[in-house]
């Protein structure tokens, strides 16, 4: 990704998390969490990570933020907005995050720095290569095909690791969002039932 | 070329403010969203180490896969928490972290 681009999508990402923060209103704080998830996903683009950053656009600014902004909807958040908030709780906040900041760029500067390899029509080639002479990809396979034309196949290669690789955490998964779902019909009943049933 | 150390810094910084957004705000929902700004900021470094560690000659699939369970996790997170919201407000008609203080008295 080109340096100006990163630098780009990173500013967006970032000043929209600021903003979630800063709005005193909900509803601009959902809106901004939706600017920073879309500069996310243009950094995911960046990192050759197509598949992730088109399942961050639907799922988190698609499904989940809307979500959020129903639910705002539906409570009615308007009084006590402008509460006062304690110095001392700021004050522990602020020391807390510049702490952990002080910290994480104290890692960064022993870390080793690395260089992405960069993905040419040759090293996609060699990976096609390796790849069919240990038998993960099949020769005539769109990967295999894709591959060889210098193109790469994300999608196609994280339905292959899905489905092969990643079967039995996939129906896990499954069993999990039916699990939430009906979790949720659960929680957000009403509990009326339950009250008259208590006072015979 | 952005190196790794960029996209590293760039997460951090993202979990600093949704670290920051939960210990300062005291409105419920937007705790949960910096809630959910840390868990994406968590994403991005899964997703920059997968591209920066080859694998086969391609970009690491592996850590890609484990982002994709993270974020349907979150998705089915994000439904959960907010009902227990819904039923919070319902008992207790408010979701500023100040009024909830039955465990303290």
């Amino acid at each position: 990704m080109p340096t100006y681009l990163f630098w780009l999508f990173s500013l967006i990402m970032l000043i929209g998390g600021v903003a979630v923060i800063a709005f005193r209103n909900p509803v601009s704080s959902a809106l901004a969490v939706v600017t920073c998830f879309v500069g996310m996903a243009g950094l995911f683009v960046g990192l050759n990570a197509y598949f992730v950053a088109v399942i961050q656009i639907l799922v988190y600014t698609g499904a989940v933020m809307v979500l959020f902004l129903f639910i705002i909807m539906l409570l009615d958040l308007k009084e006590g907005t402008g509460r006062p908030q304690k110095p001392a709780a700021i004050l522990a906040g602020l020391a807390l995050v510049i702490a952990f900041t002080i910290q994480f760029i104290g890692v960064l500067t022993c870390h080793t720095n690395q260089e992405a390899t960069p993905l040419d029509q040759a090293t996609l080639a060699n990976a096609a290569a390796i790849g069919i002479e240990s038998g993960r990809i099949a020769p005539d396979s769109k990967i295999a095909l894709a591959l060889n034309e210098g193109r790469l196949p994300d999608v196609h290669l994280m339905g292959h690791t899905l489905f092969t690789h990643y079967n039995l955490p996939l129906q896990i998964l499954g069993v999990l969002l039916l699990v939430a779902t009906v979790g949720v019909v659960v929680l957000s009943k009403k509990t009326e039932e339950k009250k008259t049933e208590d006072r015979r | 070329m952005a190196t790794l150390n960029h996209y590293l810094l760039v997460s951090g910084l993202l979990f600093a403010i949704g670290l920051g957004g939960v210990l300062l705000r005291r409105n419920v929902i937007v705790v949960f969203m910096c809630l959910e700004l840390m868990l994406s900021a968590a994403n991005l470094t899964l997703v920059a180490f997968a591209r920066f560690n080859t694998y086969f000659g391609l970009p690491d699939q592996r850590g890609q896969m484990l982002v994709f369970f993270v974020i349907t996790v979150a998705a089915a997170e994000v439904a959960v928490g907010l009902a227990i919201i819904i039923a919070l407000y319902r008992t207790r008609q408010t979701i500023h972290t100040d009024d909830l203080n039955s465990l303290k008295h």
